[in-house]
């Protein structure tokens, strides 16, 4: 039953499309930039009608940048595949770890489990620029410097700590009785973990797994130090666009665009589960 | 069909800063095909003592067995014990059908076989309807004897049914729990019952062992503990109302023996009214506690008088409450009593429905005219 009057509905209308348009606008103004020439981003007054074209794009995937200075060579393809492939294996690991890690700590009540657990917090309290230093004198004398292994393995201080945190929270939020149930049904304790376990914290799995993936992919300053242009994922590899001969706009858009795409489709498939997840409810009985 | 043994059970739950123990060098034998009810208020140890025997929780110390094979070093999927749970636990992706056939699954039985087994377990807790729907989609009560079916559809050596109808309407609680013992016995089924429900251990059980601070008060029948309960704990536990207990000072004289009750009321019996054996027991007693039931009162000109407080009849019995010597009593007629508050009357009882207690430790001293 709807009591709301017509004039309130037109106003709840207005207002929602003001915070939508509030929000929204940076990232619809990349966009319309990711369609022009340097010159028409930066003439004045600014406006909305323009001559689209592709050049940005082409540049991109061409891997050719031309400037007033002439051509510039562009990594970005490189940089974008760079990123996806530390971030998806970065979040990988992170759960294979991470989650069988987490139902422990949420189960199992063991000695110094609770201070493990917040050790693996605290990785987060220090600024990475603190640890990049010792860091890199270590990878350099492990051979690990400019390598993907070294990467995946260091952006696990961003990703297992989270998936630890959350994913241990919706363990523990799951009544155990339902894996007591099924357990006593004759199933060993693995079989119970991924048949009901894993299950039921799916949605927690899904948000923790989404988050660390967009704290991966956005991640700059370690792959700055630690690794070399061609391991180097887009967050890096956009400084290219600031060349001798000015910043590259439209191109910074275009690259923006696209290196979002992975983030955003990853985000619409995980937002199913997380739908799902809660749509189950009542977990507890 | 196993034999459960339980002995010097211990449970300490230990914390950081305190640690409880909630059961204690607890002792118990289950028969074979006998079925048994943990009674006792909230947190007496009833639910760590059955989540022991299921393998939920550690034994601190003591030994479990069931069929003379020591059980609580197992994992739960290796005793042989089904379980219905107190909060359901259903698994909520699942139909009540599929729950229900969960453990079948995991023996592999046929899956021509487990239709039936469900259809036949389904028809008898009355939810053959809504095999097809979902856990969330369906009653507490329903979701509770989903539980039960997922428990009594499997062959296990022990069933442990935890609160198993504190969600059901009455009268369909009355028809199951006939159902359950009849499908119990029939099948032969070893069981535990945890329950606080006095009406529904009396039901179900052969056996009720009362338990109150993790410690077993008494194994006993229903009947058992009613006529003759061990200390004043069982004693006030069992029966409803509970019963009235005096602190009482003993006069033992040449041709009666009386009961003086504070307040100024005393209670006398001819000395022929007990056993030779009770006469001795009490001879040597100063004090005790006096217990009697509130349906072995006679409500009239008995010694025991007192200002009615209040008095309401229930359709099939009469609950008059008095005030004796300024403490209240509680007495049940099965006739209509019409008395208004501030009547003056007087209660008695026969020395066979006395219940005498040691006034220090609780122990009983002797039941009726005979010694406990």
């Amino acid at each position: 039953m709807d009591h709301t009057s017509t004039f309130e509905r037109i106003l709840r209308g207005i207002l929602l499309a003001l915070v939508v348009l509030f929000f929204m606008f940076p990232i619809f103004w990349i966009l319309l930039m990711s369609f022009q020439t340097n010159e028409s981003i930066l003439r004045m007054p600014p406006s909305v009608f323009f001559t689209p074209t592709f050049d940005n794009y082409i540049a991109l995937v061409t891997g050719e940048m031309r400037t007033a200075a002439g051509s510039l060579q562009l990594n970005f393809m490189q940089n974008l595949w760079n990123s996806v492939l530390l971030s998806t294996t970065s979040v990988a690991v992170a759960l294979v770890l991470g989650v069988p890690a987490a139902y422990a700590f949420a189960r199992f009540k063991f000695r110094l489990g609770e201070d493990i657990a917040f050790t693996l917090l605290s990785f987060r309290f220090a600024p990475p620029l603190l640890v990049l230093l010792p860091l890199s004198l270590y990878f350099k004398s492990l051979g690990l410097t400019n390598t993907y292994i070294g990467l995946i393995w260091v952006y696990q201080l961003i990703c297992l700590p989270l998936i630890l945190w959350i994913v241990r929270g919706y363990f523990e939020d799951l009544s155990p009785d339902i894996e007591h149930a099924h357990r006593i049904a004759g199933y060993s304790w693995f079989q119970t973990f991924r048949k009901i376990a894993v299950p039921l914290a799916l949605p927690g799995i899904a948000a923790a797994g989404l988050l660390a993936f967009i704290f991966s992919w956005n991640n700059f300053v370690f792959a700055l130090v630690l690794a070399s242009a061609d391991k180097q994922p887009v967050t890096v590899g956009a400084l290219a666009f600031v060349t001798a001969s000015g910043i590259q706009y439209g191109q910074i858009a275009a690259a923006i665009v696209m290196s979002v795409i992975p983030t955003f489709v990853l985000a619409m498939f995980a937002q199913r589960y997380l739908v799902e997840g809660l749509s189950l409810g009542a977990v507890k009985g | 069909m196993g034999e459960l043994v339980l002995s010097k059970l211990d449970k300490v739950y230990r914390s950081k800063r305190t640690s409880v123990h909630a059961v204690k060098s607890f002792d118990l034998t289950v028969k074979p095909g006998e079925i048994v009810a943990l009674l006792g208020s909230s947190g007496c140890g009833k639910t760590s003592t059955l989540r022991m025997i299921a393998g939920f929780e550690e034994v601190t110390s003591g030994s479990i067995s069931l069929d003379g094979r020591v059980i609580h070093t197992l994992s739960p999927s290796q005793r042989g014990v089904a379980m219905a749970f107190e909060a359901y636990s259903l698994y909520p992706p699942l139909t009540i059908g599929e729950n229900i056939a969960f453990a079948l699954k995991a023996a592999r039985l046929p899956a021509a076989q487990q239709q039936i087994l469900v259809k036949n377990i389904a028809e008898m807790l009355e939810i053959a309807g809504i095999l097809n729907r979902y856990p969330s989609s369906v009653s507490g009560g329903q979701q509770q004897r989903a539980s039960l079916g997922r428990a009594l559809v499997r062959k296990a050596s022990l069933y442990l049914l935890d609160e198993p109808m504190g969600q059901l309407e009455p009268q369909l609680r009355a028809v199951l729990r006939g159902r359950i013992k009849h499908f119990l016995r029939e099948n032969n089924c070893t069981t535990i019952l945890v329950t606080h429900d006095q009406t529904e251990a009396n039901a179900l059980a052969d056996r009720i062992a009362v338990m109150e601070g993790g410690v077993l008060q008494q194994y006993a029948t229903p009947a058992e503990l009613k006529a003759r309960p061990a200390n004043l704990f069982t004693g006030a536990f069992i029966g409803e109302p509970p019963m009235n207990i005096f602190d009482a000072k003993i006069t033992a004289a040449a041709r009666e023996i009386r009961f003086d009750i504070e307040g100024g009321v005393s209670l006398a019996y001819p000395v022929s009214d007990f056993s030779p054996d009770v006469q001795r027991l009490i001879a040597g007693r100063r004090e005790v506690a006096l217990g009697i039931r509130p349906h072995a009162f006679h409500i009239g000109n008995g010694a025991l008088r007192g200002k009615v407080i209040s008095c309401q009849w229930l359709g099939d019995q009469t609950h008059v409450a008095v005030d004796i010597g300024g403490r209240t009593v509680v007495s049940v007629s099965h006739a209509r009593v019409d008395k208004q508050p501030g009547n003056e009357i007087g209660l008695s009882a026969l020395a066979a429905d006395l219940h005498i207690f040691d006034a220090e430790t609780g122990r009983a001293v002797a039941h009726g005219g005979s010694p406990a």
